[in-house]
């Protein structure tokens, strides 16, 4: 690990939080003296919240609040720029027969899909988010790794989806890990970056609180969960331990940062569960787009009906969305 | 006689293969013909009626691109379950219906007989209802009947197993999928269906069966624009017309009857079969 010379002054952070990243040493006794994830806790919580009932107004809100969030995402190896563009018009225009439905945050594509994309977003204000670092896997060189994040970036990407090494995690070397965060913070600049910690390969819940820490040290503007090619992917308990790592980092630095579950969130009544959670975990202010995403394909189709269903009275069909 | 208490049902709804508890908790209490307890029965809400229509959504495609052959065998193995189950059918039928053993017998014979005539149709159904059509052109013209989608079914009141299957197989032996709201006062037999189906070969989604109060969960059927059509034979009198009124709003095709149930033990023609399918004509260029 490269020996940070700057002082804690110049990075912003409190004195304790800057002597985490002094070293390997120091990052390691740093991470793993975070407090132990009580397991039991932490689910029977998150079961606990998500027996919220959620309805009328305030769903109307819920349901409009998590489309503004939408990270729409393709990420397939069959993508064409004929799917990219429909997807942008998506974005734009979730629902053509009501303009009154909010644009989604982002549009989340692979990098060589970035200059498609921004072309069909140019003036909407919707995000372009690229994933990078040798997605989904991670495991190229760091060389590579910049690379494919400068690629991303030069093709007009505004936010940046990187993965860390899982691999280097497991195997407690930190301090790489730590690196290579913050040499693609530095490949991007003022980019966005959200870091995928791919939660349903950190086997516990102390593992995700260790690489929540550990991105949010380098420097992540996002924690992200998953990346959506591993299953288990974004589930309620690991979201409410990320969520907690960035309420305790406000605390402790005054800086807001955000998160992102990712992958399996189908359904309106999911989203609307983790709308609770990001409310009573984090807080309400983050509730916003510029501090809370959704990663999701599907999802955004099955809000669009529910939507429907509240203003008409009953329910709607895939005949009368488009469904993708 | 032994003093051994009985086992009182509580049954639950027949959704997408499974048998789940009403959304909503609730139950009501089935009674005989004379009021007596019969068993408890799960009392859908309006939600159990959404995720229904998923379930049937979700079954169609499969269903539907069955070949017809395929859904015959299907359809006269749920009626080899039928027989199977005979002696529980017309038990159910006596108490539901009332009357004599000999009655119940004579109608769960009849609704067995109704399966395996309808079981009959699926691969008929293409010969007698399309057509290869005269066309004054250089095309071969044809018509081919397809089935409608997803149908929402209000079953009979009062005939609990016969006019249940005489509403049912058409729907389903032509390659929709259903979702059917039982008599309100007597589900029983229905919900035995749901079990002989269960263990059939019917794909789970195919047939989905909600036991509840009619009036309350048909409005929602036949709003839900995810239905393609409706058969409101069992729906109260006084509401047909406002069911139609909200079927109209996504277009679908609705079977009203009006005045009194029919006779169902009547030999039925193909006319609820036609009912709920729609009429894909191709033209294709002859050959030079």
């Amino acid at each position: 690990m490269a020996v940070d010379t700057t002082t804690g002054s110049s990075t912003g952070l409190p004195p304790e939080l800057h002597d985490a990243t002094r070293d390997e040493t120091s990052l390691r006794r740093f991470l793993h003296g975070l407090p132990g994830v009580d397991q039991v806790g932490v689910e029977q919580r998150a079961a606990g919240l998500a027996t919220r009932s959620i309805k009328k107004a305030s769903k109307l809100w819920a349901i409009d609040t998590a489309i503004s969030m939408v990270d729409l995402t393709t990420l397939e190896g069959a993508d064409t720029a004929g799917k990219v563009k429909s997807l942008c018009a998506k974005a734009k225009r979730p629902d053509p027969e009501r303009p009154d439905v909010p644009q989604v945050a982002a549009v989340c594509v692979y990098p060589d899909m970035v200059a498609t994309a921004a072309e069909a977003l140019r003036g909407t204000g919707i995000n372009i988010a690229s994933v990078a670092t040798a997605f989904p896997s991670g495991r190229s060189s760091l060389r590579i790794k910049i690379a494919d994040t400068e690629f991303a970036i030069e093709q007009g990407a505004t936010e940046v989806d990187m993965v860390i090494d899982r691999g280097a995690f497991l195997s407690g070397r930190y301090g790489q890990v730590f690196d290579e965060i913050r040499t693609i913070k530095q490949a991007c600049g003022d980019t966005h970056l959200k870091v995928i910690l791919e939660t349903g390969e950190l086997a516990t819940y102390d593992n995700v609180r260790r690489a929540s820490w550990l991105a949010l040290l380098a420097g992540g503007d996002f924690i992200k969960t998953s990346t959506g090619k591993v299953s288990p992917a974004a589930t309620l308990p690991v979201t409410h331990v990320m969520l907690q790592a960035v309420h305790d980092w406000h605390a402790q630095t005054g800086q807001l940062r955000g998160v992102k579950p990712a992958g399996g969130i189908r359904a309106t009544k999911d989203a609307i569960r983790y709308l609770v959670a990001v409310h009573e975990v984090a807080g309400e202010q983050w509730l916003t787009p510029d501090l809370f995403r959704f990663g999701a394909s599907s999802l955004l189709n099955d809000l669009l009906m529910q939507r429907r269903t509240q203003l008409d009275g009953h329910y709607s069909g895939p005949d009368y969305v488009t469904v993708d | 006689m032994s003093d051994r208490l009985a086992v009182a049902k509580t049954y639950k709804l027949y959704l997408g293969g499974k048998f789940p508890r009403s959304e909503s908790g609730r139950t009501y209490q089935v009674r005989d013909s004379r009021g007596t307890f019969l068993a408890n029965a799960a009392q859908a809400s309006r939600k159990d009626v959404r995720d229904a229509v998923v379930a049937a959504r979700k079954a169609f495609g499969g269903w539907s691109g069955a070949t017809a052959y395929n859904r015959g065998q299907v359809l006269y193995r749920v009626a080899e379950l039928l027989e199977g189950r005979r002696e529980q059918f017309i038990a159910e039928v006596a108490a539901s219906e009332g009357g004599q053993a000999k009655r119940a017998q004579a109608v769960v014979d009849a609704a067995i007989d109704r399966w395996v005539w309808y079981a009959g149709w699926t691969d008929k159904i293409a010969t007698v209802l399309g057509a290869a059509n005269p066309v004054a052109g250089p095309y071969f013209s044809f018509s081919v009947p397809e089935p409608t989608g997803v149908v929402g079914i209000c079953a009979p009141q009062s005939s609990s197993l016969l006019g249940l299957v005489s509403v049912l197989a058409p729907v389903i032996a032509s390659g929709n999928t259903a979702v059917l709201l039982t008599s309100q006062d007597r589900p029983l037999p229905a919900i035995t269906l749901s079990e002989v189906l269960a263990t059939s070969d019917v794909p789970g989604g195919v047939v989905n069966i909600l036991t509840g109060r009619t009036a309350e969960l048909a409005p929602w059927l036949a709003a839900h624009a995810d239905v393609n059509a409706l058969d409101l034979t069992g729906a109260p009198k006084d509401t047909i017309a406002d069911l139609e009124e909200a079927a109209a709003g996504t277009v679908k095709r609705v079977l009203a009857v009006r005045g009194n149930e029919p006779d169902w033990t009547k030999q039925p023609d193909v006319s609820r079969l036609r009912r709920f399918l729609e009429t894909k004509t191709v033209w294709h260029p002859m050959g030079v």
